[in-house]
Formats: C-alpha cells, structure tokens, sequence
C-alpha cells in the first residue's frame, strides 16, 4: 500500500519511551517516521550503512566515533528504542528537570550524561580513560549544557 | 461492444479534439472547482476537528529541529572561548568535538539531501489514501467523501485518462512516423510541430495537468538550451505541451525505443547509445552540433541528472553549461494538493508511478519562463550551472541546494570529507609564520 511506517508505533511503547527519554509524544512519533525513513532494509533496525547513507553525516570528522555511539558492543543493528536512548542525551535541560530529586536515577540528558557520551566517543578502546588535564578543564569552563543540546521543537 | 464505442466517441468528441486544437470546452474547469472546494472544505474540517481534540498537529513545515547556523570557525570559536588561547602555535581543544557531535546528530535527526528523494510531507491531508500517514477517525461526512473519492478516482478518472494516454501515444507513434514519410520541405516541419505538441496535449489531458504558464515572452528559441528542474518524466509532458524542443536521453528498448525511433523520424532528437554517454567529448560535440544548426529545435536538457521532489533544486551537471549556447531556464513548481508529481524510482516502476498518477485528483503546476542567461566573462562552467540553479530555485521558491542529485544511490565523494577535516585542522594548526604547519 506504500504506508510510511511499516510498523506502526503503538501507544504502550511511545508511553516507555516518553518515560525513559523525556520527549514528548509528538516528537516520538516524528522521531519514529524519520527512523523509518532511514531504515532502507524496513526491517525495523537501522545498519551502519543506514546511518552513512546520510551525506552531511559522512562528511563529519567524527562520522564514524558517532555512528558507533548508537551501536551497543558488539552489535550491527540499533532498533527504535536503542536510537532514541542515544538521542535523549541531547535533549535540552529543562529548569523544572534540574532540581528534581537528587537520589532519583540521573536522566539520559543530565550534564554529567552528556560528557559521559562525548567521552566514549574518544575512549575507542573503551578502558575509560584518557588524558586528565584536559578533561579537567572541560569539565570546569565550557557550558556543556548547552553545547551539548539540539533544539527539538515540539 | 456497443458501450465501449459509445465510451470513445464521447471520449474523442468532449476531450481529445478540442485539446488536439488548444480549447478547451470547460469540463476539466468545473471538475477543478468542484475538487478545489471539496480540498478546502475537508481542510477546515481536519483542522477544527485537530482543535477540538486540543491537538496541535505539528505542521510538517516546521522541522524537527531547530539547527544552529553558525560556520564551523565562529562556533570552534565559541568552545574555546573559557581558556586562554596559547601565543604560538596551533591550539586543540578536547571540546572541540562538541561541535562535530552535535553537527552529526543534528543530520542523524534532521539533513537536506536524504528527505529529498523522498514525497513532500503535506501540510494537510488531502482525501488520499497514499497521503495518509497518520489515520485519524476525523467525522462520518469526512469519510463518505473519502469513499466518494476513490471511487470517482479509480472508476471514472483512471479509466478515462488510460484510454486518453494510449491514444496520445499511439497518435505521436502514428502521427510522427507518418510525417516522416515526407521529404524535407517547410511543411514537414511545420506538420512535426503540430503533430508533437497535439499528442502532448493529448497525454496532459490524460493526466488532467493544469498547467500555468508565466513569461511566455521568455520562451526558449531555436539554437539554445532550455535547462528546467526535474521531478518526475512528466516534466517533458508539461514542457512540451507548449512548444517544441529536441530531447536527449538514452536509446531505450522496449516501448520507449518504438516512441523514440518514430519521434526521431519527423524531426532530430538527440539519442545516445549507452556506451557513447560515458564518452563526454562525444556527447558535448553532437551537442555542440545540435545547437549550432539553427533550423534545428532547442535541446531539453534537466541538469540535475535524475529525480528531485520539487522540494528543492540539487546540483546542476556542467555538462550543458561548457556548450556556450544560450540557455533558457524554466522552473517548474507543482502543487502537491492534487497529486504528488515525483517519480521515487527506487520504489515504483515507471508502470506503477503513471497509474498512481491517473489516480490522483490532477495534475496542478506551474510553469516559469525565465530570461535568457549566457556565460559570462571570467566565469566557468560550473559557477554558471550555479547562477542558473540559483534563479530557478528562487523563481519557484525551492531550495538552492549544493549537494548533488547522485547522492540518492552514490555515496558522498571522500573529498567532500577531506574538505571539512582540512577546514577544522587549519584552525588546530593555525598557519602563522613562527609555527611550523604543512
């Protein structure tokens, strides 16, 4: 029939989604439609390739590091869940998130999750660890919340 | 038996023969009112259904994202602003790669190449069950005329148009082959014209195009190139119902063959064998040739090299632009409320796209003639391919995109990458006299 989404999104997941990553229902499902239009093969998971499909992202520098970011270890295709974990880290701090309860568990998009992401991307060898100086001064100096956040409109 | 001549006669009489001789007996127009309206009002009521429910759908016209536009010098710039910048030598920053992390997942959520090879997303749903993304209950009314509207579609409008198309086409075959057979006085020019643009006309008709022209003192003259922006193979339909041109393209098996060895017989077109197109000293000298006849039509040529959903125009090849003619640009706009014109071929056999295409509600679009351009002094080939785009894209209110049509099957050149990593390393190895860069 030539539908967009070859599976549709059903109401119970975008809930877990919403849960777990903070977007909002109507940036879910746009989210959902632009993964399907990346998702060639339409089997419900995106591939490498998916991903260098993309001509603004192969010409990045560090393409490749973030591309690898959506990829768990080890594994060649991210599914719908696993793509949207990895985008809530660059979801805005909202100020409503930022005093929330401190022994509640940290969100996907908190600051120290958001140096957690770029700092993999650079540990390739995933030993955690690399130079401390310079950590040190990105950690004190830049304005990591907001270098770090894209504007999702809603 | 009797039904279906009844069918043709009313068909030849009401619709083939006036378009044949460019009247029109205002059919077509009551039934666009009708469909206008019937758009409008099943708009509204999308719409006040969408605010009763206090849902504000998002119009697709906005993005996904809001991206920052600054160039990659001043936002580096801006990183690096916390620490003091060393007096010699280059300077890297670890949260230099902020930057490029949020570039790459900017264009994972949102980039300008891959949505367009893509249908335009419309803003508000337009009674197609092809359109319908999002399928919503909206009201009972809603979906009678829904219903309505598939079966006038299918059951009357395609069978129409089919019968319509396989009438211009066996005309123009017919027809050309015909004038072929004459020797090569005034008239057979004359009469190729006219057998042209009347199979044409024939097969807009099949497609129920409303076709809008502007400028028409602008129109492409013999012994120049017309250059338009391409959607879908009925771009040539569109064009050639209003003139004559020569057109270019790969010899074809098949039916396409037989329409190009008849088209070729009443007057030159520009047919390539597949191996001669890889050959570019080859192609640009029959070109170069074409053009310098004067008696003969002015080339059709689409520079973008493959189909764009009208969204935007993409990179022009130099090709047409190194011949040193005139160029005539056209811009061509359709109106996605009707029918969505692209040809998405990775997804629907030439077959499939033109019945999805008698099947729509019309074909609605305009045509722009734009003024004459030549190349100018100092200038290359590919810096005019790019004023041409530019004002093609500017007069049909599409974007001007740098990044080539190709990209929908090939993969982006390493140098484009190798670019952007010699941008960013010449801010880390800055090149001032006391440091030593390469």
């Amino acid at each position: 029939m030539g539908s967009r989404a070859s599976r549709l999104l059903r109401e119970e997941e975008i809930e877990e989604i919403k849960k777990e990553t903070g977007f909002s229902h109507s940036q879910i499902t746009r989210l959902y439609s632009r993964f399907t239009s990346l998702d060639k093969g339409e089997n419900g998971t995106l591939s490498r390739e998916d991903f260098q499909r993309i001509p603004e992202l192969a010409i990045n520098p560090l393409g490749d590091r973030i591309i690898n970011a959506f990829f768990p270890e080890g594994e060649d295709q991210v599914n719908f869940r696993g793509f949207m974990r990895t985008l809530a880290h660059f979801r805005p701090i909202e100020d409503n998130e930022k005093n929330k309860n401190p022994s509640a568990t940290e969100p996907l998009n908190s600051r120290t999750n958001k140096l957690l992401f770029a700092f993999r991307l650079y540990d390739l060898d995933r030993d955690d660890k690399i130079s401390r100086d310079e950590l040190l001064q990105v950690l004190e100096k830049v304005d990591v919340e907001q270098k770090m956040s894209i504007r999702f409109l809603h | 038996m009797n039904f279906v001549l009844i069918w043709l006669y009313l068909i030849i009489l009401l619709i083939m023969i006036p378009s044949m001789f460019g009247f029109s007996l205002g059919i077509s127009e009551i039934y666009m009112t009708i469909l206008v309206k019937t758009l409008e009002w099943a708009t509204l009521n999308i719409q006040k259904a969408n605010s009763d429910e206090g849902t504000l759908k998002p119009s697709s016209s906005n993005g996904l994202i809001q991206r920052e536009n600054g160039s990659m010098e001043k936002e580096l710039e801006e990183l690096r602003r916390s620490r003091p910048k060393p007096p010699v030598g280059g300077d890297f920053t670890l949260s230099d790669c902020f930057y490029f992390i949020r570039q790459g997942i900017e264009s994972i959520v949102d980039d300008q190449v891959t949505q367009r090879f893509t249908s335009e997303e419309l803003v508000s749903w337009n009674l197609l069950t092809r359109t319908n993304n999002d399928f919503q209950y909206i009201s009972l009314k809603l979906t009678l005329v829904y219903g309505l509207g598939i079966i006038v579609r299918y059951c009357i409008l395609a069978p129409l148009r089919i019968t319509l198309t396989v009438i211009g086409v066996s005309w123009l075959v017919i027809g050309t082959s015909a004038v072929g057979l004459l020797p090569n006085w005034r008239i057979k020019f004359w009469l190729s014209e006219l057998v042209h643009v009347m199979c044409y006309r024939i097969c807009a008709r099949g497609l129920s195009a409303t076709i809008r022209y502007h400028n028409r003192e602008n129109k492409p003259k013999k012994g120049g190139i017309c250059v338009a922006n391409h959607t879908s193979p009925i771009d040539i339909v569109i064009l050639c119902t209003d003139g004559c041109y020569a057109m270019v393209g790969q010899v074809h098996g098949g039916l396409m063959g037989i329409i190009q060895r008849a088209m070729v017989r009443s007057c030159p077109h520009v047919w390539f064998e597949r191996s001669e197109m890889k050959d570019r000293h080859l192609v640009t000298k029959r070109l170069k040739d074409h053009v310098n006849d004067k008696k003969k039509l002015p080339i059709l040529i689409f520079p973008e090299g493959t189909c764009i959903n009208n969204t935007s125009v993409m990179m022009f090849k130099k090709g047409s632009f190194e011949i040193g003619t005139t160029i005539y640009p056209v811009a061509i706009k359709y109106d996605p409320k009707f029918g969505d014109a692209f040809w998405n071929s990775s997804k629907h056999s030439m077959v499939s796209y033109l019945l999805r295409m008698m099947t729509s509600w019309a074909l609605v679009c305009n045509v722009w003639y734009l003024p004459a351009m030549h190349q100018q002094e100092g200038e290359d080939a590919v810096q005019f391919a790019n004023r041409v785009k530019s004002a093609i894209a500017h007069q049909g209110g599409l974007v001007d995109l740098q990044w080539d049509g190709g990209l929908k099957r090939a993969k982006v050149k390493e140098t484009f990458k190798e670019q952007q990593q010699k941008k960013y390393s010449n801010m880390v190895v800055r090149d001032d006299s006391s440091s030593n860069s390469d």
